[in-house]
């Protein structure tokens, strides 16, 4: 592993807060009738991609985008709960620019980069205004103005929400907007198409390979530039709250055709999950972050405690978190809680069959809603079970859809006994590196979204997710773009017969045959487990040396494995779930070894990621700021072997401190 | 195609001519079932055939009727029409159908309530409708309807028929006369509970009344 | 671990592509548990069938919590199984009884093709979106969002029809294979709202008659489909629809 510090993220100069306002009226445009003939090729249509991919056809650009799914509708930013942030300052309690910045950046514990942050913040408004625009039913208040609500990690109300479909509801806005460009032809969509490789020739990237998932073609496609919008790589863990194809295949594609990985053992694990029920689990639900207002997270005093939750009393449990938190509670930040559980649970007061979960209690606050109730119609004694119920009706009120959800999965009424919670993969805040033009180390290859690494530094704040992909999307990309293609208006269309689409392309399709002709013994879907289990056992929510080392010996062996005992039945030239799978699995593998290197260089405690050799006494997390204040970057150079690049962290606007929730 | 045309062959304008034509006929029913309730005077169908008169020779009453068959005909072919594009759309069916789970089996049935309600309507029409028209057409002279009843509906076969036929059209009915208010776009919180009671009372009462006549006439009840 | 103990028998079409005939087959699965969701009973399935060597059940699947809308199995003559409001992905082996027979089927539509197996092509609700199923505003062109008040209750009302998910088993239930509850979900979202007042009348002409065009069926006011519904939209958008439809032809100037 070789280093070097030669990244420039083309920050413009300037004072913070005009910065890409000075960008946007000195970056290079392209006319109208040169738009006509430049393409651009998105990957992926979630919130990042849709809104792109829209946005640029409506500038004139020729547009293609492809998604794996059967409609581009389903992409997995439409399952986001909570909400979406924006400065807008609509409570008057105090919001700013600045201060989203500022909490943006401290939530990830000093590891992202101010220019894109501030940027974020700048254009988060406008985001609520477009999606306003486009017909996106926000919550509002009975005067008919949007209703905003809080969300951890800050002191202001300046998230908006629908309901508990956030996710659902913008997604469908940016659906809506880029199936008009659809219908009106400016946009080709690819649906059931997976993107497997990008086609880069004389140091440009030129397209993409694309496999027609119910045909089995394999396909070229040519292009200006290539945006991949391709979202996370949670999946990597087996279980996570990712959907099941959530994938990191063509973030990886890119990697190893020279585009540098950012960060990438910056994981975000969620605190609160339903747990695993059993060996058969295929995947994680989200409990939203919204229920720790009102619930109290705790485990029994005693070990091994088996008795129901709501038989253990009072002074047999331990609220852990108000007991080390006292001044944040329930409501410390995610990555602060997950810890905390895991924890509790290793030493052995986990709950449950599986003793890997700890309780949410609502039983507090039923009895405190009760009591309010009770108040406001001026009912002097109200009996216990009178409380109970109203008690009950607000908690359904606020959280009623949750504790359906809950029902359904559980078979538990959480109405009756404490909800059992467990934290779980839920985000990646590392992916590809970007510059401030969301560029990635290969000229006309970009990266929005979550498939990018660059705004959330080591932790990502709830309902900033949201924000980042349509911030991408809908007002940087297009403006960014520019600087690119106007110096590609004399390129001319870009040929698939270039005998670097022919190599790639054959590329593909020799491993798609490898892949089908091993017929070893085990099927892509054990692989993805061995491997889930290795990642989350190793380079999990804590992490050390020692197992980031043997982790890494593991992952090699099992790619070898892989390579020599994988069974893909079916055919090629068909539609093939297994066949997709394998190929995923086999990217997941790899990148695997690359995050538990990257686990084991970064020698400190940040944000999502936890070294056990560096925490305080009280086992908080210890930032070095003084040897890792850089986003590390790493390139690719052969199996086994990476080069880190350090991107420096310069803080001028902030003044950076060590987090404290005590 | 012009716009009423292609209005009118799209899937929500062939529901809007059934409402349409569907409400039509039930206004009819209401005439019918009103004029030949009036045997229930058990005045040797005096009153009864003075208004059957009335409306065989009233010309306003004669033009409508024209409207009326023509209402018949287009709620039929409609029908029809809606049955063949509708059975087009799932050309492969279901081997287990738990239908019953999510809606009423009448409601399922339409077409064929309505094609009962075809072949008895052939039936009725050659009792009655049809003699007395020719003849009217061929002598100026209506039939004496009343006693064409009371011949007719001595065969118990016949009677049956009738019965079954007004069986057919209460369940036509009880989801008809709802199905072409939401057809029409008529739902409204406020409304839908009058609608749905209005409806259903009116598919109980008018094929009762219907239905009691042959049966009166056999029974001697009417006579 | 909750190691299952349930038997199930299951009948599942099986077809390799659009072009072939498919058929029933029969299986048989020990040990599983009452905690499994019902996609989880078929990854269980398809690992036997790999150890096999037979090639596993092809079928819809992605965010596997509800509301990504890909799932769609006929489950016993029932979208989505057994269950209201909720999607296959979420109803779990619990809602079955030990040595239950299931028996498992695509959506059946002439507008949803079957493309292998269980899985369907779903692309008529794009087109169909595509025609009108949007507000015609690009970006950057939004004034402030609070600059427009919206009514709670038409916020909700629409908020409530925009949660439609997309799954199509709404087409799937109907026996006219019908997609007016869809189609009226999207319709009456932006039909209550004030941003999409613009389009109104464009948008209900032409949404319905690329509908008409995908070859799904006419409504008959049967109410299955929103019996059926996993996120339950309401009958109410259909007849708001047909307002919306026939007020547009009569007062548009499209001849």
């Amino acid at each position: 592993m070789a280093t070097s510090s030669s990244l420039d993220a083309k920050i413009p100069q300037g004072p913070i807060e005009t910065k890409w306002s000075k960008y946007k009226s000195s970056v290079a445009l392209v006319n109208p009738a040169n738009k006509r003939n430049l393409e651009v090729i998105v990957v992926g249509t979630g919130l990042a991609g849709a809104s792109a991919a829209a946005t640029l056809a409506e500038m004139g650009y020729k547009v293609k985008a492809f998604c794996f799914q059967d409609s581009p509708r389903r992409a997995h930013s439409i399952a986001a709960q909570g909400g979406i942030n924006a400065a807008k300052n609509y409570q008057n309690d105090g919001d700013s620019v600045y201060r989203l910045f500022y909490d943006t950046i401290k939530g990830g514990d000093y590891r992202a980069r101010e220019g894109n942050v501030h940027r974020l913040a700048e254009v988060s408004g406008n985001i609520i205004d477009q999606c306003v625009a486009a017909g996106v039913p926000f919550a509002r208040e009975y005067g008919g103005l949007l209703s905003n609500r809080s969300f951890g990690g800050t002191q202001v109300q300046r998230t908006f929400y629908a309901a508990g479909q956030t996710g659902q509801q913008l997604l469908l806005g940016a659906y809506s907007g880029l199936q008009r460009q659809v219908g009106m032809g400016t946009v080709k969509m690819y649906n059931r198409h997976e993107m497997l490789d990008v086609v880069n020739i004389d140091g440009k990237c030129r397209g993409i390979i694309a496999r027609n998932l119910i045909t089995g073609e394999v396909e070229r496609h040519g292009g200006h530039a290539v945006l991949l919008c391709t979202g996370g790589y949670g999946n990597v863990f087996y279980l996570s709250t990712n959907a099941m194809g959530s994938n990191v295949t063509a973030a990886w594609k890119a990697h190893k055709r020279g585009a540098y990985f950012g960060n990438p053992c910056f994981t975000q694990i969620h605190p609160t999950c339903i747990p695993v029920s059993g060996d058969h689990q295929s995947k994680l639900t989200l409990m939203s972050e919204s229920l720790r207002n009102d619930g109290r997270i705790w485990v029994p005093k005693k070990k091994n405690d088996t008795r129901p939750g709501n038989e253990i009393p009072e002074d047999e449990r331990d609220y852990y978190l108000e007991r080390r938190y006292p001044a944040f509670g329930n409501l410390v930040p995610r990555d602060i809680a997950s810890r905390a559980a895991k924890e509790r649970c290793d030493a052995g007061y986990g709950v449950g069959s599986s003793k890997l979960a700890v309780f949410l209690d609502f039983a507090a606050a039923v009895e405190r809603y009760g009591k309010g109730e009770a108040n406001k119609n001026n009912i002097a004694n109200p009996s216990k079970e009178d409380i109970t119920i109203w008690g009950k009706a607000v908690v359904k009120e606020k959280y009623g859809n949750l504790f359906d959800m809950y029902k359904q999965i559980t078979g538990e009424d959480p109405y009756e006994v404490p909800m059992r919670i467990y934290p779980a993969v839920h985000y990646t805040m590392g992916g590809l590196w970007v510059d401030y033009n969301l560029m990635t180390t290969v000229p006309g290859l970009y990266a929005l979204g979550e498939a990018n690494f660059s705004d959330h530094g080591a932790n990502r704040l709830g309902a900033s997710a949201l924000m980042q992909g349509l911030a991408d999307g809908y007002f940087v990309i297009p403006y960014t773009i520019g600087s690119y293609l106007a110096k590609e208006i004399g390129t001319g269309k870009i040929s698939t017969d270039h005998p670097e689409f022919v190599r790639v392309e054959k590329e593909v399709t020799d491993r798609i045959q490898t892949l089908m002709s091993i017929q070893g013994k085990t099927s892509p879907e054990l692989f993805h487990r061995r491997l889930g289990q290795i990642m989350w056992e190793k380079c999990g929510m804590a992490r050390n040396a020692q197992g980031l080392k043997e982790a890494i010996v593991e992952i090699r062996a099992l790619r070898k494995e892989f390579w020599k005992d994988v069974k893909v039945m079916g055919g090629k030239n068909e539609f093939n779930p297994e066949l997709d799978k394998a190929g995923r699995v086999a990217d997941f593998i790899e990148l695997g070894e690359l995050m538990c290197l990257d686990a084991l260089t970064r020698e400190e405690s940040c944000g999502g990621h936890f070294r056990e050799e560096h925490q305080t006494e009280e086992g908080e997390a210890l930032r070095d700021d003084e040897n890792f204040m850089f986003v590390s970057a790493w390139e690719h150079k052969f199996e086994e072997e990476w080069e880190l690049h350090k991107e420096e962290l310069v803080y001028e606007n902030i003044k950076i401190a060590q987090r404290s929730y005590k | 195609m012009s716009w009423f045309t292609q209005t009118l062959t799209s899937s929500i304008g062939k529901k809007l001519v059934m409402a349409l034509t569907g409400l039509f006929l039930i206004s009819f029913l209401v005439i019918h079932a009103g004029i030949n309730a009036m045997i229930f005077y058990n005045d040797g169908g005096e009153t009864f055939t003075h208004w059957g008169h009335f409306m065989g020779t009233n010309p306003i009453i004669r033009t409508l009727e024209i409207g009326l068959v023509a209402g018949f005909i287009i709620h039929i072919v409609d029908g029809l029409m809606l049955w063949k594009s509708n059975a087009a759309a799932r050309p492969v069916k279901y081997a287990v159908n738990k239908a019953s789970a999510n809606s009423t089996w009448y409601s399922r049935s339409m077409g064929l309530l309505g094609t009962l309600l075809l072949i008895f309507l052939v039936i009725h029409t050659a009792h009655f409708w049809i003699p007395n028209r020719s003849n009217q057409f061929a002598t100026g002279e209506e039939l004496n309807l009343y006693q064409m009843m009371l011949e007719i509906f001595q065969n118990p076969l016949v009677v049956l028929i009738y019965v079954l036929g007004c069986i057919s059209l209460f369940w036509h009915l009880l989801h008809g006369f709802q199905s072409a208010f939401q057809s029409l776009g008529l739902n409204h919180v406020k409304y839908n509970g009058l609608i749905s009671f209005v409806g259903t009372a009116f598919s109980i009462v008018i094929p009762a009344l219907f239905a009691l006549m042959p049966i009166s006439i056999y029974f001697g009840w009417v006579y | 671990m909750s190691a299952g103990n349930m038997h199930i028998k299951l009948k599942v079409w099986r077809q390799s592509n659009s072009n072939t005939n498919g058929g029933f087959e029969d299986y048989s699965l020990d040990g599983v548990s009452p905690d499994m969701s019902f996609l989880e009973m078929f990854d269980v399935l398809n690992e036997q069938l790999i150890e096999k060597g037979t090639e596993p059940v092809a079928f819809d699947h992605d965010c596997r919590e509800g509301i990504c809308g890909m799932c769609s199995m006929y489950i016993n003559g029932q979208p989505h199984g057994p269950l209201r409001g909720v999607t296959t992905c979420q109803l779990h082996m619990r809602s079955f009884n030990d040595g239950d027979t299931i028996v498992v089927e695509p959506w059946r539509a002439e507008a949803f093709p079957v493309i292998k197996d269980l899985v369907v092509d779903r692309d008529a609700f794009d087109r169909v979106i595509s025609a009108g199923g949007f507000v015609s505003v690009n970006t950057g062109n939004a004034q402030d969002a609070n600059s427009l008040p919206i009514p709670k209750v038409d916020a909700d009302e629409s908020f409530a029809a925009a949660a439609c998910i997309g799954c199509g088993a709404c087409v799937a239930a109907c026996k006219n294979a019908s997609a007016m509850l869809f189609v009226s979900a999207k319709i009456s979202q932006l039909a209550l709202l004030p941003q999409g007042q613009a389009e109104r009348s464009m948008r209900a002409e032409k949404m319905v008659a690329q509908m008409d065009a995908e070859g799904f069926g006419a409504c008959t006011n049967t109410g299955a489909c929103a019996a059926e519904c996993p996120k339950e939209i309401s009958l109410e958008n259909i007849a708001r629809m047909n307002r919306e439809y026939i007020g547009a032809k009569l007062s548009s100037s499209n001849v």
